[in-house]
């Protein structure tokens, strides 16, 4: 059963696909090697889950190719099917049907014989928690509790690669810890993960790699670590205790950062991108306290993929969303 | 495993997952049983001494009993036509939940989604088809041919609800949200059933809704299990349709399966929800 394996788990290339006047993709191209995890990052009506729809075979490009798991999604989906499992970003579980009978009819669509399909349908109730409520019907389940059960959907025939779309949106923390785990575990068994997210800190924390879209275009690709770098440096963010003493913190900070402090009178905050880290700390603290001042909070940070949105697109990831 | 095989077990697969919703919603089986022994009583009341003697000719013996068996092989049609309406809006709730998508993304046969909602849909028709039965015992309709005739005539019932059911749902894929799968699964439904010989002999229908009466496949259908069931008053029909009723609404059936078939799975690879 098991294709040979790739060192490439999923490539596209040139993928484009308009919707009337408006163009979902415009040229993306991406490459996950095989038990990487690719967090696939932008605003909402990116594109993101049109490349998802693409790759899962639930949508024609207009042009470009696509491969995953070995088979081209245009020329052999089935064989695309079998080999990938698809969790979407609104719960697609038969709210009718129970836990149990959920995950049993989605074995023997993937073609297992009936024990097989209760087995692994148990098994996989054990593994998302859900075994207590396994013979409810999913109606009465939680928002959480249909993600774990859609999740568990999408790993009953053990697929080589996992395609996530936005798996913690609208999740409590608690949840988005919990989904965060299951992916940890899937790396661990091998498995190749494409995650769509709009949060960053999830694409940070679970993702290998990193591509950025927007507006149906990749803007950036890499790792956490590369993208923070084109921003280059480190922030000095400090708080003083009286708004009146901002100016002065500024002209410290302008002294010793590598670019125009900003402040922010309500939290009085001012923060600047320093090149030289804790020597620069070191420094605005010294001559603060040459001012008599004092700060009531002071740190330095990387930047985060906030940030990175920022520089890269000249708005912030949240933004886009209404 | 075949294609031919995987087709029928996905197929298995997914009709036991319809009639599981069912189960979870008995309170739609009510509704679905209900209305039609309502059809019966006002028809059989209502309307039965007027059109009765219509059906007999005249107005001597009882015109309201002979219209009452006269009714029940329509009424059984008309019921289970309407069913085709759930195939409607079973496919067109799930696009809009997400679980057409879910089957899409699976290595499974399409056009065993789409036999897996006729199958389950026809499973309905039966159990509707034995709650009519009694319901029709009731009022004083009969079986006055043999058992084996009274089989025939269920087994061409059930044949039209099956090929209609692939009708609904070509319309249920086309159908934007329920609510629009709604009405479309149910406004073409009133003209092809009454203008028929369901309800009111065809011969009195008037001239251009007589000619479409006459050649309707449902009025076939109708003409076939009535002659089957025994339930014909008067002298019998001309004309090459009710001559040969049976042959008729069978290629009928056949005709609107093929037709519909590959059209519904056309759509159904087509279909995406954005």
């Amino acid at each position: 059963m098991t294709p040979p394996q790739q060192p490439v788990a999923v490539r596209a290339a040139g993928l484009t696909k308009s919707f009337g006047k408006t163009r979902a993709l415009d040229g993306i191209d991406l490459e996950i090697p095989t038990g990487h995890v690719l967090g696939l990052l932008g605003p909402n009506g990116a594109g993101k889950t049109t490349t998802v729809r693409i790759l899962t075979t639930l949508l024609k490009p207009d042009s470009g190719t696509a491969e995953v798991a070995g088979h081209d999604v245009l020329a052999d989906p089935q064989a695309v099917r079998r080999s990938i499992g698809v969790s979407g970003q609104y719960a697609a579980v038969d709210e009718n049907l129970t836990g149990f009978e959920n995950l049993y009819m989605v074995a023997r669509l993937y073609g297992m014989n009936r024990a097989a399909a209760k087995e692994r349908a148990r098994e996989l109730l054990d593994r998302f928690r859900l075994t207590s409520d396994g013979d409810r019907p999913a109606k009465g389940y939680s928002g959480g509790m249909r993600r774990r059960l859609d999740l568990a959907g999408a790993l009953v025939a053990r697929p080589s690669v996992v395609v996530l779309d936005e798996p913690t949106t609208g999740l409590d923390p608690r949840g988005r810890m919990e989904t965060w785990d299951v992916v940890s575990n899937l790396v661990t068994d091998g498995t190749t993960v494409l995650l769509t997210t709009q949060y960053l800190e999830e694409a940070d924390y679970l993702a290998d790699s990193i591509v950025v879209i927007d507006s149906g275009k990749v803007i950036a690709r890499g790792t956490a670590d590369e993208l923070k770098a084109r921003v280059g440096g480190e922030r000095l963010e400090l708080v003083v205790p009286d708004a009146a003493e901002l100016p002065t913190a500024a002209e410290v900070l302008a002294e010793v950062g590598s670019g125009e402090p900003v402040t922010d009178p309500h939290t009085r905050k001012v923060e600047v991108l320093v090149d030289t880290g804790p020597k620069a700390l070191i420094e605005s603290l010294r001559r603060l306290d040459g001012h008599g001042i004092t700060p009531v909070d002071v740190g330095l940070h990387r930047p985060t993929l906030d940030d990175v949105f920022l520089a890269l697109t000249g708005h912030a990831a949240e933004e886009v969303q209404a | 495993m075949n294609t031919a095989t995987k087709v029928f077990s996905d197929g298995g697969v997914v009709t036991w997952r319809n009639l599981m919703n069912v189960r979870r919603n008995p309170e739609w089986l009510i509704g679905a049983t209900l209305m039609p022994i309502m059809f019966v009583l006002l028809f059989a009341y209502v309307f039965g001494e007027s059109i009765g003697m219509a059906v007999t000719g005249s107005a001597e013996g009882d015109a309201g009993a002979a219209y009452r068996e006269f009714l029940i092989a329509g009424i059984f049609a008309q019921t289970v036509a309407f069913n085709s309406s759930y195939t409607v809006i079973g496919f067109a709730s799930d696009l809009q939940k997400g679980i057409i998508d879910r089957f899409r993304s699976l290595p499974m046969s399409r056009l065993s989604v789409i036999l897996g909602r006729t199958t389950a849909d026809q499973a309905l028709s039966v159990i509707v088809l034995v709650v009519m039965t009694l319901a029709g015992l009731l009022v004083g309709w009969r079986i006055n041919g043999t058992l084996g005739e009274a089989a025939l005539a269920y087994l061409v019932i059930l044949l039209f609800a099956f090929a209609l059911s692939w009708v609904g749902a070509f319309i249920g894929l086309l159908a934007r949200s329920v609510e629009v799968a709604n009405s479309a699964g149910l406004i073409w439904m009133f003209p092809l059933t009454f203008v028929s010989s369901a309800f009111v002999p065809q011969e009195t229908l008037p001239g251009v809704l007589g000619t479409v009466a006459e050649w309707n496949p449902f009025t076939a259908v109708v003409n076939t299990a009535r002659e089957l069931f025994g339930n014909t008053h008067g002298p019998a029909l001309t004309g090459w349709p009710a001559e040969n009723a049976p042959l008729y609404a069978v290629l009928s059936c056949i005709a609107i399966i093929a037709i519909f078939a590959p059209l519904s799975a056309a759509r159904y690879r087509k279909v995406a929800t954005q």
